[in-house]
């Protein structure tokens, strides 16, 4: 009997210690590799690094807890790149969810045969990693091996200037949204699935048209996996930097060593200026995460 | 790869339109003919980089290039693959391989944790539950990426760069994971279980490790699935926590040989780019029941 008692107090510490024990080795990973490295980066960032004269002896450090930050702000290449993924998104990504979502319809609407393949198609390309996608349209777009231009050569005679000032841009953004829309398809394509096949039926029976079901309840009802994919879209663009990063070689200079903000970043590390790189991103983390935050304040769905 | 989360606690009830009572006849054929053609079109834009690829793989060394890019123009690619797999004294094969290496190992060691943890708070009730949840939700928001820069200055101060660790530790956590599995074990694994479990007076580990992992299994098998997935297709990290060639995976290979300007062929490019997508290709291709039991859980409200 006294057994049992004790069995019954220290299962109930068990009780109470389990739980912990299941975390533990996710947390303490979490804790070395999340926390600890954005705490490093950020105490980092708060000195600056000083080189002498000559430039001869080693550089030193020096606690100067605003000077990288008031340097971010003024570095025109980094405010330039941020500017530059701002113009990216706000065309890239309602553009890609667009398609997105028009696909998503059409493989939900009645008319749609062979649902499964072009399912299966669509969302192919999330399985090609982004560094080989964008090597594989690197040699779709290069001026010496595109077969796009082959054939728009010999068909109508004028090429696309890739890698222009202007369109080298939008040649990233098209290999994002290659990358992205079957994904993002699905997720919403998923959403269209829940809607009870009720509703749809009330609605066909007052006789609206397929059309009008799609736009006054399909939308609506897919709204939070819409506002969803957007958000994610929107960090997606922020953190811009494999397909660039890939395609700058061949782009003959348009595409610059510190065009989207990571890349920058990326070069303050190769100019071995860690404080500063790590300044630059902890502005970037900042900024996403209040966007990310504000959005979810705002659409109400916050952690529970 | 930025995978999707929502506070999704059951699965939605899939219903297939077409299936739907009085489905098919009331179409007309010219909604039938603009659906598909829309679909059409957009199908070959998905399609035609990836089989322009395929083409351009089997066509003889040098005449990756020639002929029209969706068509095949003789046949050599054995020959191509052995001309991979040779150049740089086969420093490919070896990519390929820390690839299989890097992710198989952080997926496998990550599902195991992200199981344990996703589990606990899907299943216990204990004071600190929802901050523990809503930090891993928080991290799932911000992306990985994010967290490089500073993982490469922390690892260069304490010694860790140039070695699979650098790659390998990071890789392991994914909060992704563990939202997965919390997800799945509050849908699959019954308190009753657990209770039976108890009174037959097993422990919770053990509990945990011959009735719920079991019950989980197939969740498991996403998590693993969209990790590895993850660990394979991460640039940034690798790219810059190893500088040594042989320790690389196959994407940072692959972008140098694309950056390389020639000194590798672009038409050894062309088939070393097709190689390192077949395997991810061909386990989607297989797999895309897991696949999606990770995107609707993830998506749905």
């Amino acid at each position: 009997m006294t057994a049992i008692t004790a069995n019954g107090a220290s299962a109930r510490t068990l009780r109470w210690r389990t739980p912990w024990l299941f975390l533990l080795p996710f947390l303490a990973l979490f804790a070395a590799m999340y926390v600890a490295p954005i705490v490093f980066a950020f105490v980092q960032s708060l000195f600056t690094l000083q080189r002498s004269g000559l430039g001869l002896a080693a550089p030193t450090l020096s606690f100067d807890p605003f000077a990288n930050y008031a340097r971010v702000f003024s570095d025109d290449e980094f405010v330039a790149s941020l500017g530059r993924v701002l113009v990216f998104g706000a065309v890239q990504v309602p553009i890609m969810l667009g398609l997105a979502l028009l696909i998503a319809l059409l493989l939900d609407s009645k008319s749609a045969r062979g649902r499964g393949f072009f399912r299966l198609a669509s969302f192919l390309p999330f399985a090609v990693p982004t560094v080989v996608a964008a090597v594989m349209w690197s040699f779709l777009y290069s001026p010496v091996t595109s077969p796009i231009n082959g054939f728009l050569e010999q068909a109508f005679g004028f090429t696309i200037p890739f890698f222009s000032e202007e369109l080298a841009l939008w040649s990233v953004a098209n290999v994002v949204t290659w990358c992205w829309t079957g994904y993002n398809m699905f997720i919403i394509y998923s959403a269209l699935q829940t809607i009870p096949g009720e509703m749809l039926e009330a609605a066909k029976l007052d006789g609206a048209s397929a059309t009008r079901i799609a736009w006054s309840i399909k939308i609506p009802m897919v709204r939070p996996a819409i506002i969803l994919t957007t958000v994610f879209s929107i960090i997606g663009s922020a953190q811009l930097f494999n397909e660039p990063t890939v395609l700058k070689p061949i782009s003959g200079g348009a595409i610059t060593s510190t065009y989207t903000p990571l890349m920058a970043a990326q070069a303050s590390v190769a100019a071995q200026n860690y404080p500063y790189a790590a300044a630059q991103s902890v502005v970037l983390a900042v900024l996403v995460g209040v966007a990310s935050f504000v959005f979810f304040k705002v659409t109400g769905r916050g952690e529970r | 790869m930025t995978p999707t989360l929502v506070s999704a606690t059951r699965p939605p009830k899939q219903r297939d339109s077409g299936a739907r009572p009085g489905g098919q006849r009331d179409t007309s054929l010219a909604s039938r003919i603009g659906v598909m053609t829309v679909l059409a079109i957009t199908t070959f834009y998905f399609l035609a980089p990836v089989w322009w690829l395929v083409v351009a793989s089997t066509k003889p060394a040098g005449h990756q290039f020639s002929g029209s890019g969706l068509w095949f123009d003789g046949f050599a690619l054995f020959e191509n693959i052995a001309l991979v797999f040779e150049a740089h004294d086969g420093i490919f094969g070896r990519w390929m391989l820390n690839s299989v290496f890097y992710a198989g190992t952080a997926a496998l060691f990550g599902t195991v944790i992200s199981a344990m943890a996703g589990y606990a708070i899907a299943k216990y009730e204990f004071r600190g539950r929802g901050v523990v949840f809503g930090a891993i939700l928080a991290a799932v928001l911000i992306p990985k990426i994010m967290f490089t820069l500073p993982l490469f200055l922390m690892f260069n101060q304490v010694g860790l760069l140039n070695t699979p660790f650098a790659m390998l530790l990071p890789s392991v956590v994914s909060p992704f994971g563990v939202y997965l599995a919390r997800v799945f074990a509050s849908q699959a694994v019954p308190d009753e279980l657990i209770e039976a479990g108890r009174l037959d007076g097993a422990g919770e580990f053990r509990i945990f490790r011959s009735v719920s992992a079991r019950i989980m299994a197939p969740a498991l098998v996403t998590i693993f699935l969209f990790q590895f997935v993850e660990v394979w297709n991460n640039y940034l990290l690798p790219a810059m926590v190893l500088n040594d060639t042989s320790l690389q995976p196959v994407v940072v290979g692959l972008a140098g040989w694309s950056a390389s300007q020639g000194q590798i062929p672009a038409g050894t490019v062309v088939v070393a780019a097709f190689l390192s997508i077949l395997p991810l290709v061909v386990a989607f291709l297989c797999l895309q029941r897991f696949w999606r039991a990770g995107l609707t859980a993830g998506a749905i409200k």
